[in-house]
C-alpha cells in the first residue's frame, strides 16, 4: 500500500490483493471502527493494513500489549458503540479464549479474524492449518454458542469479513472468522462493490427510556438491545451469571435461564445463519464435505471423480458455527457415503457422524498441517468409499 | 399493604439516607465487604469525588477486574462493567480511545492490577492513556481466602506462603510512577478527606493517573499478622502515616513497623495523551 493511504472505507473497484488484506478491506467496508490487536504470523498483513487506514478513516488502531489485552480492548471499545475487532492466529486466539467468554456471556458484538496456521504450541508460523476448528466452539470454558465463518477465496474473505460484522451485530455476539494461511497469503482479484451495494446491519438500540430500561432484557428474538456507556442507560454489565437488569445471581435457575438464552439465540437461528455452498450435490453418491481452502482441493476431486464415472458432491461449509445439522442429516439420506475432508486430525467430522448418526460410511481426508490437500488425495478417498 | 414493620423500616431507610445515595444502586446492598474492610470507606470517598468534579455523571464508565475490590463498579449508578480477572484496564482502555467524551476508572485490586494484570498496567501508564486507575492495596488476595499478592510484605503469612513469605513486595506507586503515569498518589483508607481530594484530582487530571489505597484486610490479611481488627490497622496508619507531597515514589516502600509514606507523589501537566495522539493522525491528514 502506499504512504498516503485513502481516505474513504469501501475502495470500489477492482483490486488484486491478498486475503488477509481483503479481510482489512471487508471489515472497514462494514464499518468498523476500532482495531486492538498484536502482530502474529500468519494474520500481521490485517493489522499492517488498518493500522495505516483506520487513523484516517475517524478510527482506532492500537496495538496492545498481548492478545489478552487485544481481546478486552476491542470488548471495552463495543461497549462504547464502536464497531471493534482483531486479528490473530493459533497462539494468539488461544489467549483471547477467556476474554471470547466474557464477550459471549456480555453478549458483546466483536469480530475474531483467526488466520490458521498448524499447531499445537507455535507449530508452523507460517503454514496453513485447519486445526482451531474446535477451538472456536469449545475454546473458552463453559457452555456457549457463537458464530464462525471460513472463507475459501480472497473475494469471499472480503464478502465474509462484511458478513461476520453484520451477523456479530445482529446477534450481538462475538464472531470468529475461521480462515486459514493458504487464503490469507495467495492474491487473487477482489472486486469491492459501490458502498450503496453492502449491506450493513447495526445493533439493536433500546427505544423506551433509561429509567426502564434492563441492560439484558432480550425482547422475543431472544437478543436484548444494546445502550453503551456513556448515553445515559446506566449498564451494568458482568461476567458473572447475571438477571434480566445485568445483576449477578449466583443460583442455579439464574445459570439455566441465562446460559439457555445465549445458547438458543444462536442456535434457534442456525437455518437462518447458514451459508453453505452446493456443488453437484443433487445426484451425489459420495458426498464431499470440506471448509475454507480445503473446499478448493476438493472440488478438483469433485471433477476428477465426475470424469471417472463417480458421482461426486461438495458441500462447502461456510458458516462452520452453529453447525448445519439438520442440513446435512438430510443430505445423508441422499448419499451413500461421505469424505470430510480438512487440515486437521479429524474435527468436523465428529460433527459430520454426529449429524449423519453414523448411518452412511464417513471417511476423513486428512492433513496435519504445513500443506494443502491435493485433489488427486481426496479423490483417493473419494474412490474408496465408492467401492464400498 | 403497608404493615407497621414496613413503615418503620422504610422510614428508617429514609432518615438513614446519604447525600450521595444516587449514586449507588441500592436494590445491590448490603455490600460483601467484611467488617473493619476499608473498601466502604473507598466508595464513599469516590462517589463524594465524582459530585466534587463537576463533570457530567452520564460520561462516567467504572470499569473493574474480579476481587473484593472488583465489586465497587457494581454497587455504582453509572455505566458499570466488571470484566475478567486481570483485565479491566485494556477494557477501559478500549472504551476510552472508542469514546474519548468518557470519564473511565478502574477499579481493582492490588492481586487483580498488578499480578495478573501487571503488564497491562505499566503499559497503560506507558502509554498514558486519560484513564483513571484507583487501586485497593490490602496486601493479599481477599476474596479468594487470604493466598500472596506481589505486594504482600516479605516474611507475612499468607494461605499460601505458610512458612512466610520469601518474596519482596511490589511498591506499587513507584512502579507506575517509572512506567511513565502522570498523576500517583497514595492514601490509607483511613485518610478519607485527602483520598477525596486526591480522586477528584486523578479524575480531572489529564493522562493516565493512579492512586494507591492502602487499605485494612481483617479477615484474610491482618488477623494472621498482628492486625486482627480493622480497628488495629487504623490505628496503625493513624500513628504511623507521613505525608511526603513530591517525594520520589522510589523511596516509599511500605514496611509495616516503619513509618507509612502517603501523599501526592507525582503531578505532571502537560504531557500528550494517547487519544490526544491517536487523533492527531487524522487530523494531520486533512491538512
Amino acid at each position: 500500500m502506499s504512504k498516503k493511504a485513502p481516505q474513504n472505507e469501501v475502495l470500489t473497484g477492482e483490486h488484486y490483493i491478498s486475503g488477509n488484506e481483503a479481510i482489512a478491506e471487508g471489515c472497514l467496508a462494514a464499518g468498523c471502527k476500532f482495531f486492538g490487536g498484536y502482530p502474529i504470523t500468519p494474520s500481521s498483513e490485517i493489522a499492517e493494513r488498518i493500522s495505516q487506514r483506520l487513523p484516517l478513516l475517524g478510527g482506532i488502531f492500537i496495538q496492545m500489549e498481548d492478545e489478552i489485552a487485544s481481546m478486552a480492548t476491542i470488548l471495552g471499545a463495543s461497549w462504547a458503540g464502536k464497531k471493534s475487532m482483531t486479528a490473530t492466529s493459533g497462539p494468539g486466539i488461544s489467549l483471547m479464549m477467556e476474554n471470547i467468554g466474557l464477550g459471549v456471556m456480555t453478549e458483546t458484538p466483536c469480530v475474531i479474524i483467526n488466520v490458521q496456521r498448524g499447531g499445537p504450541s507455535t507449530g508452523l508460523p507460517t503454514l496453513v492449518g485447519q486445526q482451531d476448528v474446535m477451538q472456536a466452539r469449545w475454546g473458552s470454558h463453559g457452555d456457549y454458542e457463537l458464530i464462525a465463518l471460513a472463507p475459501n477465496s480472497v473475494q469471499e474473505a472480503f464478502d465474509l469479513s462484511i458478513e461476520c460484522f453484520n451477523l456479530s451485530e445482529e446477534y450481538r455476539t462475538p464472531v470468529i472468522m475461521l480462515t486459514d494461511e493458504s487464503i490469507c497469503h495467495m492474491f487473487e482479484k477482489l472486486i469491492i462493490p459501490p458502498k450503496s451495494k453492502i449491506k450493513i446491519k447495526n445493533r439493536k438500540k433500546p427505544t423506551g427510556s433509561p429509567k426502564d430500561y434492563l441492560t439484558f432484557k432480550p425482547d422475543d428474538d431472544l437478543i436484548p438491545p444494546m445502550a453503551v456507556a456513556g448515553e445515559g442507560y446506566k449498564v451494568f454489565v458482568t461476567g458473572l451469571t447475571h438477571n434480566e437488569k445485568g445483576y449477578p445471581i449466583i443460583t442455579a435457575e439464574a445459570q439455566e435461564i441465562l446460559v439457555k438464552r445465549l445458547c438458543d439465540k444462536i442456535l434457534l437461528n442456525e437455518e437462518k445463519i447458514r451459508r453453505v455452498e452446493n456443488y453437484k450435490v443433487d445426484d451425489a453418491k459420495v458426498l464431499v464435505i470440506a471448509y475454507g481452502i480445503t473446499s478448493r482441493s476438493a472440488k478438483g476431486a469433485v471433477d476428477l471423480a465426475r470424469k471417472k464415472g463417480i458421482k461426486a458432491g461438495l458441500l462447502r461449509l461456510i458458516t462452520i458455527w452453529p453447525f448445519p445439522t439438520k442440513l446435512i442429516e438430510k443430505l445423508a439420506e441422499k448419499t451413500n457415503a461421505i469424505v470430510v475432508a480438512e487440515i486437521n486430525n479429524g474435527q468436523i467430522i465428529k460433527e459430520v457422524k454426529e449429524a449423519t448418526n453414523r448411518k452412511i460410511p464417513i471417511v476423513l481426508s486428512s492433513k496435519l498441517g504445513g500443506i494443502v490437500h491435493t485433489p488427486k488425495e481426496i479423490l483417493m478417498k473419494i474412490e474408496e468409499v465408492a467401492k464400498k | 399493604m403497608t404493615t407497621p414493620e414496613k413503615y418503620v423500616r422504610d422510614t428508617i431507610l429514609e432518615a438513614k439516607k446519604h447525600p450521595m445515595d444516587h449514586l449507588l444502586r441500592w436494590d445491590r446492598l448490603p455490600h460483601v465487604w467484611c467488617s473493619g474492610c476499608g473498601l466502604g470507606s473507598m466508595l464513599s470517598c469516590f462517589v463524594q469525588a465524582l459530585t466534587n468534579t463537576g463533570l457530567n455523571l452520564k460520561k462516567f464508565a467504572v470499569v473493574s477486574g474480579i476481587g473484593c475490590t472488583g465489586r465497587i463498579s457494581g454497587y455504582l449508578d453509572l455505566d458499570v462493567f466488571h470484566t475478567t480477572h486481570g483485565r479491566a484496564i485494556p477494557f477501559a482502555i478500549g472504551l476510552k480511545l472508542a469514546n474519548p467524551e468518557l470519564n473511565v476508572i478502574v477499579f481493582s485490586g492490588d492481586g487483580d492490577l498488578f499480578a495478573i494484570g501487571g503488564n497491562h498496567m505499566i503499559h497503560a501508564a506507558r502509554r498514558n492513556v486519560d484513564i483513571t486507575v484507583i487501586c485497593s492495596n490490602n496486601f493479599n488476595y481477599g476474596m479468594t481466602g487470604g493466598q500472596l499478592a506481589p505486594t504482600t510484605p516479605e516474611d507475612a503469612w499468607t494461605t499460601t506462603s505458610p512458612h512466610g513469605n520469601v518474596e519482596p513486595a511490589f511498591n506499587l506507586s513507584a512502579l507506575v510512577a517509572a512506567a511513565g503515569a502522570t498523576y500517583v498518589a497514595r492514601w490509607t483508607s483511613l485518610n478519607a478527606r485527602r483520598l477525596m481530594a486526591s480522586m477528584e484530582a486523578a479524575i480531572l487530571s489529564k493522562g493516565f493517573s493512579f492512586i494507591e489505597v492502602v487499605n485494612p484486610c481483617p479477615t484474610t490479611f491482618g488477623r494472621r499478622n498482628d492486625f486482627d481488627t480493622g480497628l488495629k490497622m487504623l490505628n496503625f496508619f493513624k500513628e504511623h502515616t507521613v505525608i511526603k507531597h513530591g517525594i520520589d515514589p522510589k523511596d516509599t516502600n511500605i514496611v509495616f513497623g516503619k513509618d507509612l509514606i502517603v501523599g501526592e507523589f507525582v503531578v505532571k501537566t502537560g504531557k500528550p495523551t494517547l487519544d490526544e495522539r491517536i487523533q492527531s493522525i487524522g487530523k494531520k491528514s486533512e491538512k
